[in-house]
């Protein structure tokens, strides 16, 4: 059982940082100009973040303890394949959606 | 005219996040049903997702608490998971940055991987958007995906352990973010910090606290800068 101090100490002080962390840049440089160097690096954000969220949970899904799974290789392959194709967000969701609900039909 | 342009962003942000309810929805349950199950009451369970939004950093907490770790090494994981935000707030504030001080502390508040994420992906489409255009696409953005997060954590709550989970829903995630990735590889900069980030994280996955993902996103950010700076040089000869 999980203490009930703790827990509250948890919720409000992961609350506290997490606000923290996302002000941090937007609250105190605001309109202040920041160094080329810096943008430069800001501009690789999105596609060096998000990569490295997703790449081990497509190569080891936690709903497979782990193990990398076929349907949901070929669900990523196959959304990456049409968003990078077609420039279209959700043409690309809905790939991959698809392949998800083909093979939990087919391979179960 | 002003307020008109802002308000035709806020709904243009609105119908380009109805999307990630895909995905929000899901996940808000799953947190429901986890946490309940794990011990939390109602109010405990929806305060989290309240006061962190945050569903990585909740699921890293909860794990961690149910494992009796001290409370000081829960909240330095949970917040090295969401370290990442101190990364999308920078990103952000060359677009946002000469907002009103409340807005910013709203849009901070907000800032989570869908809003960043799909805000980022339509400045760098539009990039003539002004200031309050921004706001307002940014706030239309996270009206489907904020509150309906507080929503499904209350739904998951209260169903418990009726929701299968072999609906393969938890590739939600991943799904939704390849989807939004790949269209944004658009110079070679862009592909060498995408893939340099991904093969950093598979490689130092297996560090603990999350710190394959801080490695592999500053590791790719700075492979991005350089290859900028490489390709420029190449054209300039």
């Amino acid at each position: 059982m999980i203490d009930r101090t703790t827990l509250w100490i948890v919720i409000l002080g992961l609350g506290f940082g997490s606000f923290a962390l996302r002000f941090v840049f937007l609250g105190f440089i605001g309109n202040r100009p920041l160094p080329d160097w810096l943008l430069r690096h800001l501009r690789y954000t999105a596609v060096a973040v998000l990569p490295a969220l997703i790449a081990p949970l497509v190569l080891w899904p936690t709903a497979t303890d782990g193990q990398p799974d076929l349907t949901r290789l070929l669900a990523a392959a196959v959304t990456f394949g049409v968003g990078y194709a077609s420039k279209n967000v959700i043409a690309a969701m809905i790939s991959g959606a698809l392949v998800m609900i083909a093979g939990g039909y087919l391979l179960i | 005219m002003a307020g008109a342009s802002a308000m035709s962003s806020y709904r243009r942000g609105l119908r380009d996040g109805l999307p990630f309810l895909l995905m929000v929805f899901p996940f808000g349950m799953l947190w429901g049903v986890v946490a309940t199950e794990a011990g939390l009451t109602l109010t405990e369970t929806v305060s989290f997702s309240v006061v962190v939004i945050a569903g990585a950093a909740q699921f890293t907490a909860l794990q961690l608490m149910s494992e009796n770790a001290p409370t000081a090494v829960v909240l330095a994981s949970a917040l090295a998971v969401n370290l990442r935000m101190a990364m999308y707030s920078a990103s952000l504030t060359p677009h946002l940055g000469p907002a009103r001080l409340w807005q910013r502390m709203l849009i901070s508040y907000f800032l989570v991987d869908q809003t960043y994420a799909g805000t980022i992906l339509e400045f760098e489409k539009r990039p003539h958007l002004t200031l309050a255009e921004k706001t307002a696409y940014f706030f239309g953005l996270a009206t489907p995906v904020c509150p309906p997060w507080y929503l499904t954590t209350l739904l998951g709550a209260w169903l418990g352990a009726a929701i299968p989970t072999e609906l393969g829903l938890d590739f939600a995630v991943p799904i939704a973010f390849l989807a939004m990735i790949a269209p944004m590889l658009r110079t070679p900069a862009h592909k060498v910090a995408a893939v340099t980030a991904t093969v950093l994280a598979l490689g130092f996955a297996w560090l603990p606290y999350n710190f394959g993902l801080i490695f592999g996103g500053v590791g790719g950010m700075m492979a991005g800068a350089r290859a900028e700076l490489y390709f420029e040089a190449k054209r300039a000869r």
